[in-house]
């Protein structure tokens, strides 16, 4: 971790080129160097942050008051770090019987502002501080502070699923991780007014530039894995797949145990899995197959390279196969030799200083909060599943002669659907998700696709593909807006790269423009806005015969309807 | 350790949390006397002693000094 004196040094290395994200910071106590660390981790991040900072102690009053600076500043997130401490004195003030409300007044403020401020809402939870008034007797006393603690971080979980715009920042969690004595420090609270130690900050702001990142579309979507000494105790081709350490019998085996159970809870939770081994292919694979004691299984990976190349090498066929971004993979070796080969062949590869001992992994991966995420949905588990297809597709173009003959082999069909309530939670992770085929790069929460699906000043598209290798689910997304009677609008075209080269933005154009002659719109109007990600799509609408508008040749492009041939494509419309 | 010593540690201290390679202190330095040292750059600095002294101070002694010589008393009276 950084410390606070190295996140103040990058503030100075800040890059105009960077995107800036409007941040709102409300405390109820000093905030400058949180302010501070949290600038400093945006630029390690390849942010800038403009951050507005409120007053100190102004919560409540930049909440409530339409006409304040906070609401002024209109923040793309605001940050609120309501203290325990602060709500101690609060509880300590109040009448005895009123203790018990605590939790709940605290509540209802977190609602409030929930519906008041615009934007995203990153709230800080609260770490707890026994206060020693009960002892443990206080779990049986719902006035006691800790009660009222625990009730109200309970609370906080249910309010961010009621509230999609709510985020918790678990603060909490991190003190358990860190110890109270680390995180605060009464001679630094004495003589600032800060709640947090300066070394506990640079932890803060991490975890809330975590979120924020995640919400802006940049977080880790796949684990990629090395076997001997990782997955598993000793090397597989020395000693057989009988007798590596895992599961409970053999040496330290329940370490590894433990960690396949931890890598399995990530593949379920959608994180993609691959194995990058020095080893024979089928001395890698024996474990998998015959060794009971194994968590993880053939089938958990979706792509599997063991074999005797270098290692940055299969990374980058791992890549290419995924056809995600290196910064949103993560590399486990416990190699250092290796560690530092892949790092300098591939620095935006995420690949942590595994500790040496086994025993150690868990607890110092749960510490880096790697895989911090936006959104969830159940379909995130059959991801793999996806991915695998993917890399069988990939052998069998191999044999056909031409691209076409290829893609009519393929048998696709397409669902089209406008955003209904089965595919709005998909139509919105998808937004989140896209950041290379992606038009404009708007992202939409599920409420805002539940509003636009519902606006008759729009015309919103989903698109599914699916063929004989298999369902790819929700891949495409298209927004229409109405801008006056002839003229639509492409709000959003975003489409996931697992269907990339395979007629998809030929299917969807002609989608379109059937719906325009329908409703007898003329012209579709694109815009490319680009960012460090979608280069791929700068000449996409050229590419599909639309023509560069005179105000802006490099963004804004036009089709006619009427002047439309249908692209080929070998793809049906499923009615 | 010597006072003189002392001096000088903390004076690395300042130059590397200040950002300000020019720093001098001496016994009778204020606050008032160097750049960037402020109520909230002070518990930084108070901090960084700390860890580099392997020492704690009271908040009762961080408020308490007028200059830099008192605090490297201070320091030199935990090191005794």
């Amino acid at each position: 971790m950084k410390s606070l004196q190295q996140l103040k040094r990058l503030l100075k290395q800040e890059h105009p080129d960077y995107p800036h994200i409007k941040l709102a910071l409300l405390g109820d106590s000093a905030t400058q160097f949180l302010a501070t660390a949290i600038r400093g981790e945006g630029v390690a991040r390849g942010l800038s942050v403009d951050l507005f900072e409120a007053e100190y102690n102004q919560v409540e009053r930049q909440v409530l008051d339409p006409t304040s600076d906070l609401h002024g500043f209109r923040a793309e997130f605001t940050v609120v770090f309501q203290s325990s401490h602060k709500l101690l004195e609060k509880y300590s003030l109040a009448p005895a019987e009123a203790r018990a409300n605590l939790a709940q007044e605290r509540l209802d403020f977190v609602r409030t502002l929930c519906t008041s401020v615009p934007g995203k809402v990153i709230y800080y939870n609260y770490p707890e501080i026994g206060d020693g008034v009960f002892g443990s007797y206080q779990n049986k006393v719902a006035g006691s502070f800790v009660y009222q603690v625990r009730k109200l971080n309970l609370g906080l979980m249910e309010l961010s699923q009621e509230f999609p715009n709510l985020y918790v920042c678990d603060l909490a969690e991190l003190q358990a991780k860190l110890g109270r004595d680390f995180c605060f420090d009464s001679s630094v609270y004495v003589s600032t007014e800060m709640l947090l130690s300066l070394d506990a900050l640079p932890y803060v702001a991490s975890r809330t530039l975590d979120i924020v990142c995640a919400i802006r579309g940049q977080f880790k979507k796949c684990l990629i894995l090395d076997l001997d000494n990782t997955l598993w105790g000793g090397v597989v081709g020395d000693d057989g797949w009988e007798n590596i350490q895992v599961g409970h019998g053999l040496g330290i085996g329940k370490a590894f145990s433990e960690f396949q159970q931890w890598v399995r809870k990530l593949k379920d939770r959608g994180i993609i899995l691959c194995v990058c081994s020095k080893n024979d292919a089928d001395k890698a694979r024996e474990p998998f197959e015959k060794n009971p004691e194994m968590v993880l299984h053939l089938d958990d990976f979706a792509v599997f390279m063991a074999n005797w190349d270098n290692k940055v090498d299969n990374i980058r066929t791992i890549r290419e196969i995924l056809n995600i971004g290196f910064d949103s993979m993560v590399f486990l070796d416990d190699n250092p030799f290796e560690r530092n080969m892949v790092r300098e062949g591939i620095p935006e590869l995420c690949v942590p200083e595994l500790p040496e001992d086994p025993g150690d992994y868990l607890e110092y991966l749960y510490g880096l909060n790697l895989f911090e995420t936006a959104s969830y949905s159940s379909a995130d588990k059959d991801r793999t599943k996806q991915y695998q297809v993917e890399a069988r597709r990939a052998s069998s173009a191999l044999s056909f002669a031409n691209e076409a003959d290829f893609l009519k082999s393929l048998g696709m069909v397409s669902e089209v659907r406008g955003f209904d309530s089965f595919n709005t939670p998909r139509v919105a992770q998808l937004s989140q998700r896209s950041n290379q085929f992606n038009l404009r790069t708007v992202r939409y929460t599920e409420d805002e696709v539940r509003r636009l699906g519902a606006d008759p000043g729009f015309a919103c598209f989903s698109f599914t593909l699916a063929d004989k290798f298999g369902d790819n689910g929700l891949i495409c997304v298209v927004i229409l807006e109405k801008r006056d009677a002839g003229t639509l609008f492409i709000n959003t075209w975003l489409m996931s790269c697992r269907v990339l080269k395979r007629g998809m933005e030929a299917f969807t154009l002609n989608t379109l423009v059937a719906f325009a002659r329908e409703h007898g719109f003329r012209r579709l109007i694109g815009e490319y806005l680009p960012t460090a990600k979608n280069g791929m799509v700068a000449e996409h609408y050229p590419r599909l015969g639309f023509t560069p508008l005179p105000e802006a040749p490099e963004r804004l492009f036009a089709l006619e309807v009427e002047d439309y041939q249908p692209l080929e494509c070998y793809i049906e419309k499923k009615s | 350790m010597q006072r003189e010593e002392l001096l000088l540690q903390i004076q690395e201290i300042f130059r590397d949390v200040l950002d300000d390679e020019e720093i001098v202190l001496e016994p009778a330095t204020t606050a008032d006397d160097v750049e960037g040292w402020d109520s909230l750059t002070h518990i930084q600095l108070i901090v960084a002693i700390e860890k580099h002294f392997k020492i704690k101070f009271t908040s009762k002694e961080i408020l308490s000094w007028k200059n830099v010589g008192e605090l490297v008393d201070c320091l030199a009276s935990k090191l005794a």
